[in-house]
């Protein structure tokens, strides 16, 4: 369903993500983690078309993003780490709005607006101008936009930021059953145990390159780690020895 | 505890402006500089030449010698005072409640007169930096007509730099006191229509008074009262009264310390009295200001009405069209401009009005066709600095949402083509409505008219798309305030090219009204010539050429943009 191809990112002489390639076939749930600053934010946008590449392609359903943009994105549904919207715009008129951005109108719409709003109780909210929600309900109607054109897949950077634990445990869920039903999902986070709970496989970025990839026990045997936690896998792959000495530092 | 000097809580923001310096000059902004300094400079000479004549010859009137000139000082000084205690007001909303940085330094353990001062010359700087400025070409008239020599310049900075403090200090606390009143959201949305109310019925006050009637002789009938009536001070509690005096004092050789004492001795009590305020209000009223404006809006009304008119637009079209509509007449920063707007254009209808065209002599035909045409310039350049206002800013104010416009299906074009119309249209019905109740007013003849509306309407195009254009050449996507976006220097760079524009197109028409003009004077048969058509072709070419390409580089500029 997704699939990039030597998908490489510069700024200036700085490599931001460096020839990556992965695929994400359809009814997966695939977790990408990794550092701050590893290139996780810049892969995914230019997965959704926000970012031109420097060089390599992305395929969604078959569609090159860049070359084929519009059918591309018919397929995708993206939700950002920060939530800008429009803040003199109403819940509702928000959700109607990116509807039309999809081509889409009428009752189908309205039904829909009401039914994502209801799931993330926002309904009592929804004549609200967006600028007097907080951060965790600017977050949970950006993801109903994301979900308002039932996309075949959705890319969300950093999903559980903002939320209440509640929602959090809707938001996995709601990606759940997505996958079930044959969606696929690209996520990127820095919660390992969500990951670990959520994900059907992994990759982690460092320094703009897939490091690790594949299901978490797949990875445990590429490393030769055992049984160990993702958490500490994480930091093996990642330079955990600095952890180590940060741990000493604050500790004196 | 020792607390952190003033110039430690100032840190981020002279570290920020240095910063974005070196990066304007790292992406070739040197030329930028040149332009500005260039458009700076001249605009400096041109208020400095008129000023200078003017004061020359007041000066060379025997029974006035320095009067005159010293009641303008105080005028023009007591119009600065007014001007920055309103924008005081405005800058010390953003800066003492609701700047980013707040929650990092009133949660950090700074003391109160700190933050007070750090905020105060933050306030200060950013409102009045245009007034100081624009008092530099001023004052060097005074100093250069009236002989100050060298030692002028350090004293008028000494005589001017309170006056800018009092201000400052006034509008910090009456910004202090509406926050405590109304939340910070509401008060700013009421101080923007209060300003902009102010400031329309201000010109429209003047306007309306016609202040060139003060001019004729028959004004100076009574010239005694004139004479005591200049003698007497303006407003003898005001600081600009006290600073005109200083001044006119020291240009005089009768230097009196007493208006300069009493200047530095204001403000530093009215700096301490604001600071005692301060302490008192300003924790009630950051708490006060972080509730946000809560609003419950239905908007059917723009769905039943815009909504069903564009009913023919495919719905990705309809709905841009609707959400930019809904924006602008949501924030009351931006519709609030349309009352200046109004102001302009009853305004500029009162000027054409009050031409002494048709007062009883026989009209002067030659002189009626030759202000419609001119007019055409005029009404250009009003249009031009509309669309810098509202079309100009439209790609910028995007910014921050243009993840969802980009990881969309939305075809840019469509997007743009949306901003352009939103833009254009009302542009256009402006634009025709001054040419034509204009030429109405003049009693033009048929040609003019017709010639007038076409030109008008295809100016209006090319303006609109070069405002788009140029907005999305240089875009601001940083800033939050719309009213700030035409102030940069892709703004600059728009006039400059709309006037070469208005210029081109003018200069083409020119010779074909010409010999309209010459033909219907002469009594001869009014027809229109091959070479008019050539000009006429040229003309409509010139501005289709300024609607098309400037969009096309829009839209390209656009596809690459990255966020």
């Amino acid at each position: 369903m997704i699939r990039l191809e030597n998908l490489t990112k510069l700024y200036g002489s700085f490599v931001a993500v460096d020839d990556i390639s992965l695929h994400v076939p359809r009814g997966v749930l695939y977790g990408c983690l990794g550092p701050n600053g590893a290139g996780k934010t810049t892969t995914l946008r230019m997965i959704a078309g926000i970012l031109r590449p420097t060089q390599g392609r992305v395929l969604l359903g078959g569609d090159d993003v860049h070359t084929n943009p519009l059918s591309a994105k018919m397929r995708l549904g993206f939700i950002p780490d920060r939530p800008f919207v429009y803040d003199k715009l109403t819940g509702a008129e928000f959700l109607r709005f990116v509807a039309g951005l999809y081509g889409q109108e009428g009752d189908t719409v309205e039904r829909r607006v009401a039914e994502l709003l209801e799931v993330f109780e926002l309904t009592s909210w929804k004549d609200e101008l967006i600028e007097a929600y907080s951060h965790g309900m600017r977050q949970k109607l950006i993801i109903s936009s994301a979900l308002i054109h039932r996309p075949e897949c959705i890319v969300v950077d950093e999903p559980m930021v903002g939320l209440d634990p509640k929602a959090a445990r809707l938001l996995k869920d709601i990606f759940r059953q997505f996958v079930e039903r044959g969606g696929t999902v690209l996520m990127s986070t820095h919660t390992l145990e969500v990951a670990e709970a959520m994900c059907d496989q992994i990759a982690i970025i460092q320094h703009g390159k897939i490091v690790a990839a594949g299901t978490v026990s797949d990875v445990r045997l590429q490393h030769k780690a055992g049984d160990a936690s993702l958490e500490e896998l994480f930091l093996k792959l990642t330079g955990g020895a600095q952890v180590r000495e940060l741990v000493e530092v604050l500790g004196k | 505890m020792k607390q952190p000097s003033l110039a430690h809580v100032l840190q981020p923001k002279w570290r920020t402006a240095l910063q974005r310096l070196r990066e304007e000059r790292a992406s070739g902004g040197t030329g930028k500089l040149v332009i500005l300094a260039i458009v700076a400079g001249l605009f400096w000479l041109g208020v400095f030449g008129i000023l200078y004549k003017i004061l020359k010859s007041l000066r060379a009137v025997e029974e006035l010698g320095p009067l005159i000139p010293g009641k303008i000082l105080g005028l023009i000084l007591l119009s600065f005072i007014s001007i920055l205690v309103l924008s005081n007001v405005i800058t010390a909303l953003s800066s003492f409640f609701l700047a980013k940085d707040l929650d990092l330094l009133v949660s950090a353990p700074v003391d109160w007169l700190r933050l007070y001062l750090a905020k105060l010359g933050e306030t200060l700087l950013h409102s009045s930096w245009m007034v100081a400025l624009m008092a530099v070409p001023i004052l060097a008239a005074y100093g250069v007509v009236f002989k100050g020599g060298i030692l002028f310049a350090p004293y008028a900075i000494l005589a001017i730099v309170p006056m800018l403090i009092l201000p400052a200090v006034v509008g910090s606390a009456l910004t202090l006191i509406l926050v405590n009143i109304f939340p910070a959201r509401r008060t700013r949305d009421l101080l923007s229509i209060i300003a902009l109310g102010a400031a329309g019925g201000v010109i429209l006050l003047f306007r309306v008074i016609r202040p060139e009637q003060l001019a004729r002789p028959e004004g100076f009938r009574n010239l005694l009262d004139f004479v005591i009536l200049l003698r007497g001070p303006t407003s003898p509690f005001l600081p600009s009264e006290w600073a005109s005096q200083a001044i006119m004092g020291f240009l005089g050789n009768e230097f009196d310390p007493l208006p300069l004492v009493l200047l530095w001795s204001t403000a530093a009590a009215f700096v301490t009295f604001g600071a005692l305020l301060h302490r008192a209000l300003y924790a009630q009223g950051f708490t006060k200001a972080q509730e946000g404006a809560e609003r419950f809006i239905r908007g059917g009304l723009w769905r039943w009405t815009v909504g069903s008119l564009l009913r023919w637009l495919p719905v990705a079209k309809r709905e841009f069209v609707l959400k930019d509509i809904k924006l602008f007449f949501r924030d009351t920063t931006q519709w609030s401009q349309l009352i200046l707007l109004a102001v302009l254009v009853v305004v500029y209808l009162f000027n054409i009005q009050a031409l002494p065209l048709h007062r009883g002599e026989p009209v002067g035909f030659f002189y009626v066709n030759l202000v419609s045409f001119l007019n055409l310039g005029l009404a250009g350049f009003v249009l031009a600095s509309i669309a810098a206002r509202f079309i100009f800013p439209a790609v910028s104010l995007e910014g921050r949402q243009m993840w969802l416009l980009r990881s969309s299906p939305l075809d840019l074009r469509a997007l743009l083509w949306s901003k352009y119309w939103v833009g254009t249209v009302p542009l256009l019905v402006l634009g025709l409505l001054l040419t034509g109740l204009t030429n109405a007013l003049l009693e033009v003849p048929a040609f003019m008219m017709i010639l007038s509306l076409a030109t008008m309407a295809a100016l209006t195009l090319a303006i609109g798309a070069m405002a788009l254009a140029f907005g999305a050449l240089y875009p601001q996507f940083e800033t939050e305030n719309a009213a700030q976006i035409p102030t940069s220097f892709g703004g600059l760079v728009f006039m400059m090219a709309t006037i070469a524009l208005l210029a081109a197109v003018l200069g083409s028409l020119a010779s074909a009204v010409t010999t309209y003009v010459r033909a219907a004077w002469e009594g001869q048969a009014i027809g229109v010539t091959p070479a008019m058509i050539g000009w006429f072709i040229l003309a409509a070419a010139l501005c289709a050429a300024a609607t098309i390409v400037p969009l096309r580089l829009a839209l390209r500029k656009m596809e690459s943009f990255e966020f």
